[in-house]
C-alpha cells in the first residue's frame, strides 16, 4: 500500500509530532514498506486461530478495592512547567 | 415548537404502523419522527480507581487523589480493580445482558490537557457486557423496550477549570482514572419523554444494584445523546451527537431543540451534517463543537499493558445469585402480593429505600407492641450503608412478605401505599429529604394505619397525628391517648351535640328540608364542636335520622 505525504502529515498531527518536509518524504517510504509487510503477513490463513496475547499462560492480575495510593500532590505537579495551588496550569483550552 | 404527542391506535380501522409512537414534529412538508440513542457514562461505585489505588472520593484538594499511574508518569503500569469488574458484571446482569467472559482493554488515542496518558484506556470491539434491555413504564401506562447495545469499562479523564485565569486553564487529575461504565443503547427511543424515562430507569436500576450512585450534580451520570429525524417508516437519518448532558431536564431540552433544528434544515432542503454538538443550558440550544471532529480518529488498539480480561462462568453466576431484587421484579411482586395498581407499585419502587419502607410498614406485626420508646431514627440509618448491606436488606424484604402472609391479620397495603405516596411524600418534600429519612419508623406508620382501620381515630385526625409524629416523633397510639384524640363514637354524647346545634340553628333546619345537600353544614358544626373527633359516619347517620333527610 502506498502512503502519500498528506496521510503522513495527518498521522503526525494526530500524534502531535512536528515533521519537516524531508522527514515526511522519508516516512512516506517507511510507512509504505511497513504496510506492505503487514499485507504480506495477511496472506497467512489464520481462520480459527486465537490471537496470541501472551507468551506464558497467565491471567490478568487484579487488585482489591482499597485506597493504597495518592495523597502527594506536591510530587504530582513537581515536573509541571507551570503550576499553582497544586493545579497543572496549561494554555487556555475552552470550547 | 410544533410538537404533538402521537395518539396510539386503539384498534379500529387505523393502521398502527402509520402512527409511530413518540414525538412527531409536524413540519410544513409533513410529519417527522425523532430517533434517539444514548451513551450514558456512569461512574462505578468503588473506593479506588479502575487501574490504580488512588481514592475516588468526590472533591478533595487538587491532585490529592492522584497516583503516579493516574498522572501517567513514565513506567507506571495499570493493575485492574477487581471490584470495578464485579460492578460492571452486576450492572450487565441488571440490564439482562450477555456477559462476555473475555473482554479486551484498548487505547483510545487523543490529546487533551486533562488526559495525561494521551490515551484513555477503554474497551473497543470486545466489551465486558453485550446486548441487554431496559423496560420503560410510561406515564400513559404503555411500556417501551429499549435495547442495550453494550456496556464497557473505561477511565474517566481529569477536570479542566477555565475560570481561574484569563489566559490559562487549570487541570486537576483527581477524577483521572476513576472507573466509568459506558452504557450504549440502541436507537430505540422516540421522544424526549422516553429519553428521560430511560436515564431515570437506568439510574434506578444502578442504585438498586449499588453500582453507581446516579448523582448527576457530581457528574456520576452523564449522557451523550444521538439524535436524528426521519419520515415515519423510512431509514434512519443522519445523526448528531450532543455531548455531556448532565441533568434529566437538560436531556429533554437538548432533544427538543436539536430535533427541531434538524427538521428546519431538512424542510429548507438542506442536509444534516454528522457532527458533535454541545448543549448550552443557559440558552437551551445546541451548538457545533468543530474542534472535536478531527479527534474522532482515535486509532484504537489493544492496550499492551493489560492482558485480556477473562472471567469464569462461576464468577458471573455467584454475582447473579447475590443480585438484589430489581425494580421490575419488585413492582410485579408488589402488584401480586399486595394488590397494588401498576401505577402505585411503579411509584413506590422508583426508590429502593421508599419501596423497602413501604414493605416494612405493610408487614410490621399487626398488634403494635405498647410502649415503644425506641428512637425512630435508629432503624433508618442502617439502610444507608453500602451496597452489600443493601443487597441483604432486599433479601430480607422478600422473606418478610412471606411471613406476613402466613401470620394472621393483614394490613391494607393500598392504604399504606396511599400514606407513603401522599402525606409522607408531602412531608418529605417539605423537609427536603427522603421518605425513609423523615424519622418515622415504618412500624409507627403501620400503627397509625391500624388506629384508623380500627376506628380509633378518623382519617382527618390521623393526618394531624402524622404531623405531630413528623415534628415531635413518638408513637401514634401514645399521641392519640395522651392528647385525647380518640374518635367519638358514643351515640348518646353525639346525639346531645346534634340536638344543641339543631336547637340553635332553626334557619338551617328549615333550609335542609328543601336542600338536602346543606346537611354537610351540620356535619361541619358537629365536627367543630368535637374538635374533629366525632365519627363522621355516625354523625351523618344521626343527622339524617333526626332531620329526616334521605340518602344522597
Amino acid at each position: 500500500m502506498q502512503v502519500d505525504e498528506a496521510l503522513v502529515r495527518h498521522i503526525a498531527h494526530l500524534a502531535r509530532l512536528r515533521i519537516t518536509d524531508e522527514e515526511a518524504r522519508a516516512l512516506r517510504g517507511e510507512l509504505s514498506a511497513i504496510l506492505d509487510w503487514v499485507a504480506q503477513l495477511e496472506e497467512v490463513d489464520t481462520d480459527g486461530v486465537e490471537p496470541m496475547t501472551r507468551v506464558v499462560e497467565m491471567r490478568m492480575k487484579m487488585r482489591e478495592d482499597e485506597v493504597t495510593d495518592g495523597g502527594y500532590p506536591d510530587d504530582i505537579v513537581r515536573n509541571a512547567p507551570m503550576r499553582e495551588d497544586h493545579f497543572f496550569v496549561v494554555p487556555k483550552v475552552v470550547e | 415548537m410544533q410538537k404533538t404527542r402521537a395518539k396510539r391506535a386503539k384498534g379500529g380501522a387505523d393502521d398502527a404502523e402509520a402512527r409511530p409512537r413518540g414525538d412527531i414534529i409536524e413540519g410544513a412538508t409533513g410529519p417527522w419522527e425523532v430517533v434517539i440513542g444514548m451513551e450514558v457514562h456512569a461512574q462505578v461505585t468503588s473506593r479506588a480507581k479502575l487501574f490504580s489505588g488512588a481514592s475516588t472520593a468526590f472533591g478533595g484538594p487538587p491532585n490529592a487523589h492522584v497516583s503516579l499511574v493516574d498522572a501517567a508518569m513514565p513506567g507506571m503500569l495499570p493493575v485492574i480493580n477487581a471490584e470495578c469488574v464485579r460492578q460492571a458484571v452486576r450492572t450487565g446482569l441488571g440490564l439482562k445482558a450477555k456477559i462476555n467472559l473475555t473482554s479486551v482493554f484498548a487505547r483510545k488515542n487523543y490529546f487533551y490537557p486533562d488526559l495525561p496518558q494521551g490515551y484513555q484506556i477503554s474497551q473497543y470491539d470486545q466489551p465486558i457486557v453485550g446486548e441487554g434491555e431496559v423496560i420503560l413504564d410510561m406515564k400513559d401506562g404503555s411500556t417501551v423496550r429499549v435495547g442495550i447495545e453494550r456496556l464497557h469499562l473505561e477511565q474517566d479523564a481529569g477536570k479542566s477549570l477555565h475560570d481561574q485565569h484569563p489566559d490559562y486553564s487549570y487541570v486537576d487529575l483527581n477524577r483521572s482514572g476513576v472507573a466509568l461504565m459506558e452504557i450504549v443503547s440502541k436507537p430505540d427511543l422516540r421522544s424526549a419523554e422516553e429519553a428521560r424515562a430511560y436515564v431515570t430507569k437506568l439510574r434506578t436500576i444502578m442504585r438498586y444494584l449499588g453500582t453507581c450512585d446516579g448523582n448527576m450534580e457530581q457528574g456520576s451520570l452523564r449522557a451523550d445523546i444521538n439524535i436524528s429525524v426521519r419520515r415515519p417508516g423510512e431509514p434512519l437519518g443522519t445523526r448528531c451527537e450532543v455531548k455531556n448532558v448532565n441533568s434529566i431536564r437538560f436531556i429533554g431540552q437538548a432533544i427538543a431543540y436539536e430535533a427541531q433544528r434538524q427538521v428546519d434544515i431538512l424542510e429548507d432542503g438542506g442536509e444534516i451534517e454528522q457532527e458533535t454538538r454541545l448543549f448550552d443550558p443557559k440558552s437551551g440550544k445546541t451548538r457545533s463543537m468543530r474542534s472535536k471532529e478531527e479527534a474522532h480518529d482515535y486509532r484504537y488498539f489493544p492496550d499492551p499493558d493489560l492482558l485480556p480480561l477473562e472471567l469464569d462462568q462461576a464468577f458471573v453466576d455467584a454475582l447473579a445469585a447475590e443480585l438484589p431484587e430489581l425494580p421490575d421484579e419488585k413492582k410485579a411482586r408488589f402488584m401480586s402480593a399486595y394488590g397494588l395498581s401498576a401505577y402505585d407499585a411503579g411509584v413506590l419502587v422508583a426508590s429502593r429505600r421508599t419501596a423497602d419502607y413501604f414493605e416494612a410498614a405493610v408487614t410490621a406485626p399487626m398488634p403494635l407492641p405498647t410502649g415503644g420508646g425506641e428512637a425512630p431514627g435508629k432503624g433508618k440509618k442502617e439502610k444507608k450503608t453500602g451496597s452489600k448491606t443493601g443487597a441483604k436488606a432486599g433479601g430480607k424484604g422478600k422473606g418478610k412478605a412471606k411471613s406476613a402472609g402466613a401470620g394472621g391479620a393483614k394490613r391494607d397495603a393500598k392504604v399504606v401505599a396511599n400514606w407513603v405516596m401522599g402525606d409522607l411524600s408531602m412531608h418529605a418534600n417539605a423537609a427536603g429529604c427522603a421518605i425513609a429519612d423523615l424519622g418515622i419508623a415504618p412500624e409507627r406508620l403501620a400503627g397509625l394505619v391500624d388506629l384508623m382501620a380500627a376506628g380509633t381515630i378518623s382519617g382527618k385526625i390521623a393526618k394531624d397525628v402524622l404531623q405531630i409524629m413528623v415534628e415531635e416523633g413518638g408513637d401514634p397510639a401514645e399521641i392519640v391517648k395522651a392528647r385525647g384524640l380518640e374518635q367519638m363514637s358514643d351515640t348518646g354524647a353525639l346525639e346531645a351535640i346534634v340536638e344543641e346545634i339543631i336547637a340553635a340553628n332553626p334557619k338551617q333546619v328549615e333550609q335542609v328540608k328543601t336542600k338536602p345537600k346543606t346537611l354537610g353544614w351540620f356535619v361541619g358544626q358537629v365536627m367543630k364542636a368535637t374538635q374533629g373527633k366525632a365519627n363522621p359516619g355516625l354523625v351523618n347517620q344521626l343527622l339524617r335520622d333526626r332531620l329526616e333527610v334521605g340518602e344522597g
